[in-house]
């Protein structure tokens, strides 16, 4: 990471992507509505995953349990608009206060627990919230909340005959949370997430405050996360909580991230890349009532990268360059061999 | 109170199986530092084995057992050496999360294959009977498959302790490059205990399907209770992993019937969540 | 700084009585010696003496049963490692550890961040290390990759980074090449003209004793002797803990031989 260069080489980065993301929106304004929802996925898993990779990717502590922070964000969303019959903007920033403080709660006792023992413990803790919210009639339990019709806008967030909009605003969010991880990672609490990551006893005497920075990283990485939820909610018009808060949502921010490779800036967003349109493509060619194929194309995807190579798209990407270079030494030293 | 007693011994019961289920886990886990993410899949593989060979061929699950166990053995075996034996050169979840796209694929393939159904044994020897002792009503098929299972468990600890080859997995499981210094062949000693895990499993596998429902999502709850039993007992202690077992079958029946049915994972999950908060590595772990 | 007496220099570290047991094994029995301002101190002693041990009850890596441990007027016995280190006692490992995926000169930075949160200057102090301790050619390499005697010495400039008033070392030159010695001796000497003050465990007398201006001598959870250099290797019972008792009489008979001759 070179900090002198990170202003010049950022905004060619974000030039990059806003033209990446802009580009294929044009034949789309025509109205392919499938091709726009999977662009906002895309961008709203990216972001998710982004989230995630603060604490479990750069500072490697993984947990599974993150899906509670985005189901209080969609939870604190969709209470918003339907029991209380607001726009949900007061919710969305509510919601991820609450998340921000749980995940400092819950947290705490956790990272004392060391290896598969903290994976464990944030499963429990997922099954926990989704049980706890299934039988919770304050929140409609499992019936959960449905949107009523409103005002279509950016008042409500919400529209029903485009998804340009959404679009927009999923980029917005993608924005904000990859141009804030960018930033961390150019400066000291990005390398201390890692430091912490590498080598905890090594960070400590290095004058790192280990549990400081995992509970920094783990508050700020929910309440994205709950932001994330939130967006999701104004999206889906419906909060239930199989929908937000369970396992499987928590895995997939887990698998994308890790496709695309924990600890990296782009991880998130190749994974997301790879993954939604594999996703979304299989289950509607495939996918049917149950028939299972698109799942079975996604295990069979996270089993050959987590064999061939567990660094993920970034891991690859970095053994071809390895490859390109040992290639060009070695042409230039068999040219230097000939004469 | 012979309400209490029922719901306890229905607890236990189910404990037994949690236990075997378990034991397998906790193998792979002490010796391999793997977090097995299908292993509640091997169960349900075992159990549709068990179940096609009673429905098509009448075979009762009493000898059924065998052919489980056998298969999920060499599933187990072929998972090992197939899947985690190039993620254990990598990073350190690169294996739990490989066996969990594993765990999706069986479960998809069962689905697509075998279709959602729930799908019981209703013609065999021990189904449908019970022992009756005063106001206590015992299941036969579940007394059956229970009793089995702990004999199972004592046998694999027995194996553990007390032969060569448990000696071997025990020296592997502790330092593996001294264990190769020493001229045991790891390699196999992995493959092994993973086909070992497969056995427990798929015995387990081969005895529910008399009295439990096959579907395809049957494994993912048994996997999540097995994680938790594993490290709640400590990884790599089967001692551990069977009085954890045997609270979480007590935990999940008694929260179940004393509080509500929904909470009966809430109790599961919260005691381990207690137990690690105070012993961090799990009640026997080391 | 710190009051002097009659011209005597401050004592920045001031060990008394730290006791360490793990169950039954006393692994630091009561031992107390002050490190002054400016000066190296050697800690020597055979395998097992508890040298580490003592390393880790001044850093807070262990509590220590008993004793305290004075820092610059600091009272940080018991304190977490991170307080120890941000009061300027920074520690290097006996088995190195370096943080394997980052870049050599990202390893230097995290201990540059310590005393400097903006980033260009805490590149700028990360780059001075670098060069002091000649990692200029290996700067973007992933650390994992060096060589042990590289590692050590990014080890050394990671500390270096931080702006230590003390530097404790925790046998450095295992592992070196003589040549990779002498350089590190030569580095150490150059901090020390800096101003930094070192308390080293080490076991290459070569590399110690000529540099160090008071040696502490352990073993088996003991001090068993405190002087200078010069002084330490004529004594007695140094003697019989490197070689034992026998091997020692019998040299000390050769040596009365010799000299009667």
């Amino acid at each position: 990471m070179k900090n002198r260069q990170f202003k010049k080489q950022d905004i060619y980065w974000f030039l990059f992507i806003i033209l990446l993301v802009l580009v294929p929106l044009i034949p789309q304004v025509a109205g392919n509505t499938f091709i726009q929802h999977v662009l906002v996925l895309v961008l709203l898993y990216a972001s998710m995953s982004q989230a995630w990779n603060i604490i479990g990717g750069y500072c490697g502590q993984v947990s599974f349990g993150h899906s509670v922070f985005f189901g209080i964000g969609a939870y604190g969303a969709g209470m918003a608009v339907v029991k209380f019959g607001m726009t949900p903007w007061p919710g969305v920033i509510f919601g991820a206060m609450i998340a921000m403080i749980v995940a400092l709660l819950i947290s705490y006792p956790c990272f004392k627990l060391k290896g598969h023992y903290f994976a464990i413990a944030t499963f429990a803790i997922v099954e926990i919230f989704n049980r706890l919210f299934m039988v919770w009639y304050w929140v409609e339990g499992a019936l959960g909340l449905d949107y009523p019709l409103v005002d279509e806008g950016w008042k409500n967030f919400m529209w029903y005959e485009t998804k340009i909009p959404y679009y927009y605003g999923a980029l917005i969010l993608f924005v904000i949370i990859f141009g804030l991880v960018r930033y961390i990672e150019h400066n000291r609490f990005g390398f201390y997430l890692q430091a912490v990551r590498e080598d905890q006893e090594t960070a400590e005497s290095t004058g790192i405050n280990s549990t400081l920075i995992k509970m920094l990283a783990m508050g700020l990485s929910a309440f994205l996360a709950a932001l994330c939820g939130a967006f999701f909610a104004q999206y889906s018009l419906r909060v239930d909580p199989p929908m937000v808060m369970c396992l499987s949502i928590s895995m997939t921010f887990v698998l994308v991230t890790i496709l695309g490779g924990t600890g990296t800036f782009l991880g998130p967003l190749l994974g997301a890349m790879i993954l939604i349109p594999l996703q979304e493509y299989t289950r509607v060619l495939w996918g049917g009532l149950g028939s299972g194929i698109d799942l079975i194309l996604f295990g069979i995807l996270i089993v050959l990268i987590m064999v061939r190579q567990p660094k993920g798209i970034m891991g690859i990407m970095n053994e071809i360059i390895k490859f390109q270079k040992n290639r060009k030494n070695k042409i230039i030293s068999e040219s230097w061999e000939k004469d | 109170m012979t309400m209490f007693l029922q719901v306890t011994i229905d607890g236990l019961l189910t404990g037994m199986i949690y236990a075997l289920v378990a034991s397998g886990l906790s193998l792979i886990w002490g010796v391999m530092d793997v977090l097995n993410f299908a292993h509640g899949e091997f169960l349900m593989i075992g159990m549709y084995v068990s179940y096609w060979l009673g429905f098509l061929m009448d075979i009762d699950p009493l000898i059924s057992w065998i052919a489980s166990g056998a298969f999920c053995f060499i599933i187990g075996i072929l998972t090992y050496k197939l899947i985690i034996h190039h993620c254990l050169s990598g990073p350190p979840l690169s294996a739990l999360l490989a066996t969990f796209g594993l765990a999706m694929i069986l479960k998809n393939i069962a689905l697509n294959r075998f279709s959602p159904n729930f799908r019981i044994l209703t013609h065999t020897i021990l189904g449908g009977k019970k022992i009756i002792l005063g106001d206590l009503v015992l299941a036969l098929p579940q007394l059956i498959a229970g009793v089995f299972a702990l004999i199972v468990v004592f046998i694999i600890y027995l194996i553990i302790k007390r032969t060569r080859l448990g000696w071997a997995i025990q020296a592997t499981a502790m330092d593996k490059e001294a264990a190769e210094l020493m001229g045991i062949k790891t390699e196999w000693i992995f493959a092994f205990v993973f086909g070992l895990g497969g056995i427990c499993v798929g015995i387990a596998g081969g005895l529910l399907p008399s009295y439990l429902a096959v579907h395809p999502e049957v494994g993912s709850l048994f996997s999540l209770i097995a994680f938790v039993a594993v490290a709640m007992g400590g990884f790599g202690s089967i001692p551990g992993a069977l009085l954890a077992a045997l609270c979480i079958g007590l935990a999940e029946s008694l929260g179940g019937f004393y509080i509500a049915p929904v909470f009966k994972y809430v109790v599961v999950f919260g005691l381990y969540l207690v137990v690690v908060m105070f012993r961090p590595k799990g009640l026997f772990g080391w | 700084m710190g009051k002097r007496l009659g011209g005597a220099k401050l004592a920045l570290l001031e060990v008394k009585g730290i006791s360490k047991n793990f169950g039954s094994l006393l692994a630091n029995d009561d031992i107390s010696f002050d490190v002054k301002e400016g000066s190296i101190v050697g800690l020597i002693g055979p395998n097992g003496a508890g040298k580490t041990t003592l390393f880790n009850c001044i850093t807070g890596i262990y509590k220590a049963n008993k004793g305290t441990v004075k820092f610059l007027e600091h009272n940080i016995t018991n304190l977490p490692p991170y307080r120890v280190a941000r009061l300027g006692a920074v520690r290097t490992f006996q088995i190195v550890h370096t943080l394997k995926e980052m870049s050599v000169f990202d390893n230097i930075m995290i201990g540059a961040y310590l005393r400097e949160s903006n980033s260009e200057r805490a590149d700028k102090i990360a780059e001075d290390c670098l060069n002091i301790c000649y990692l200029k050619e290996v700067k973007n390499k992933r650390a994992g990759d060096l060589t042990i005697g590289l590692k050590k010495r990014l080890e050394l400039a990671r500390a270096l980074a931080t702006g230590p008033k003390l530097l404790m070392l925790d046998e450095c030159m295992a592992g070196l090449t003589s040549t990779e010695v002498k350089e590190s001796v030569e580095l150490i000497k150059n901090l020390k003209n800096k101003g930094i003050t070192f308390l080293i465990v080490e076991h290459i007398m070569e590399a110690i004793m000529p540099i160090a201006d008071n040696i502490v001598v352990l073993d088996s959870g003991i001090k068993i002797a405190e002087d200078k250099p010069e002084i330490i290797i004529r004594n007695e019972k140094v003697i019989e803990a490197y070689f034992g008792q026998k091997f020692s009489k019998r040299l000390q008979k050769k040596g009365g031989e010799n000299t009667n001759d």
